[in-house]
């Protein structure tokens, strides 16, 4: 067994949290230069370029990309052959990211659900664990702001309505958000498995790059069309109309129930902050 | 590129179309989602608010906490479509303009009408760069919503478009 000290992975966290809040990834910057170069003048065009300006704003003044510092998202993939010792791994977790958004001057945004006062400190954060092969523990910090989460969407398909119904599914969730999530989205789907299991499908299809494909034909192929049509929508960047509605669309999957076919579409908007380390 | 300093007059807002690029310097009032609903409760309770709506300008926004040396943190607009049932009684009450992002509905665009008011959309997700624009902020009422309270901003050069004008103009349509 290795043995792992949670304080070491409270250092991963802490340091990743504080560079995703003012980091876009490099396939969402280079998704954005593309987007800008595709559309025509006007205020789309415009808005595109506020957006290229901002994100290096951003970094040059370490200051978050955007104001929503989101709920912070903690995707671990933990090998069978480690041993966590020291404080449990959610008291670790939490802990960074406490830590991280006061020394990064981050919004806190996180509130009781029915009173809405605020927790201070953007704790809990969504912590989920997989156990896989290996020594290894492969860390995944993901922000998530809520003016695109606002806008995911949870299908429970017939069986019967298929790679069409998938589809649809997908460009109806993008359709009805309008301009509401910030366009330019990113799309990340869930495909089968049961509600619970086909959320977080979607949530893990969108800690993907921009641009990279399912391995499955079948799938790579739902998520070219889907992007076609949307991209058809002519929603644009913030709503302002033209050619980008969204930079991709990401499919992940798993089998599902003969009677059924879940489809989650959890919408990102064009903010795509997602740091991966591997301990 | 228009260049406007807040707030505005009525002729400022009539010569304003859906689709206008525009700046923004001047002074702006930031309430989201909780200040919405304290401002609403006051109101329907008789009771003064702590700043006056008649002729002010309100930014859906919630900043993050200023660097050191900073006026402001970043600070962005937030989905305007979540406020649509506040923003009519607060025009009706001389409110000149909205900041926001996305669309709004119908109600709030036949407010705008009535009162002669604009609705402005920044650039949502352009936090850092607006965070940049803000000269000075502070915090006037409900200092306990944190990034939620009401903020009272100087801000210089606010890239933004208009999104729904007097006329009944509408970039999202």
């Amino acid at each position: 067994m290795r043995k792992i000290n949670t304080s070491e992975i409270e250092e991963i966290i802490y340091r990743s949290a504080l560079k995703a809040g003012v980091t876009l990834t490099d396939s969402c910057k280079a998704a954005l230069q593309s987007a800008c170069k595709t559309e025509d003048e006007g205020a789309a065009k415009f808005a595109l370029e506020t957006l290229i300006q901002n994100s290096n704003v951003a970094q040059q003044n370490a200051m978050p990309v955007c104001q929503d510092t989101g709920m912070a998202v903690v995707i671990m993939e933990i090998g069978n052959e480690v041993y966590l010792e020291g404080d449990p791994l959610p008291v670790a977790v939490n802990r960074a990211v406490r830590r991280a958004y006061k020394d990064g001057y981050f919004r806190k945004s996180v509130c009781d659900p029915i009173t809405r006062v605020n927790t201070t400190d953007n704790t809990p954060a969504v912590l989920h664990t997989e156990i896989c092969e290996g020594d290894k523990v492969k860390i995944t910090f993901m922000p998530k702001g809520f003016g695109s989460e606002n806008m995911s969407r949870m299908f429970m398909l017939k069986p019967a309505q298929g790679v069409d119904g998938i589809i649809n599914s997908i460009v109806t969730a993008v359709k009805d958000a309008g301009s509401r999530p910030c366009p330019p989205v990113y799309v990340g789907v869930g495909i089968g498995g049961t509600f619970d299991s086909c959320a977080y499908l979607a949530k893990k299809a969108l800690t993907r790059d921009i641009g990279t494909h399912s391995e499955r034909q079948d799938i790579a192929d739902i998520e070219c069309t889907a992007l076609e049509k949307i991209n058809g929508l002519n929603i644009g960047c913030q709503g302002f109309h033209g050619k980008v509605t969204a930079l991709g669309v990401s499919c992940e999957w798993m089998p599902t129930h003969i009677a059924g076919l879940p489809v989650a579409v959890n919408i990102q908007c064009h903010c795509v902050r997602c740091v991966k380390e591997v301990l | 590129m228009k260049e406007l300093t807040l707030p505005l007059n009525k002729d400022q807002i009539k010569n304003l179309k859906a689709g206008d690029s525009v700046l923004l310097s001047g002074t702006i009032l930031t309430a989201r989602d909780c200040a919405h609903k304290r401002i609403t409760e006051i109101i329907k309770s008789g009771n003064k608010l702590p700043f006056n709506i008649n002729g002010s300008v309100i930014y859906y926004a919630g900043p993050c906490p200023a660097k050191p040396g900073m006026a402001s943190g970043s600070c962005g607009p937030t989905t305007s479509a979540r406020m649509d049932s506040f923003a009519p009684m607060l025009l009706d009450m001389g409110l000149c303009a909205i900041i926001g992002k996305g669309e709004m509905c119908s109600e709030v665009a036949e407010a705008l009408k009535r009162n002669c008011s604009v609705y402005f959309a920044a650039i949502g997700g352009a936090g850092a760069l607006y965070g940049n624009a803000i000269k000075s902020s502070k915090c006037i009422a409900f200092p306990d919503l944190l990034s939620e309270a009401v903020y009272k901003l100087e801000v210089e050069n606010f890239p933004a478009v208009v999104a729904m004008d007097c006329y009944g103009g509408n970039i999202y349509n």
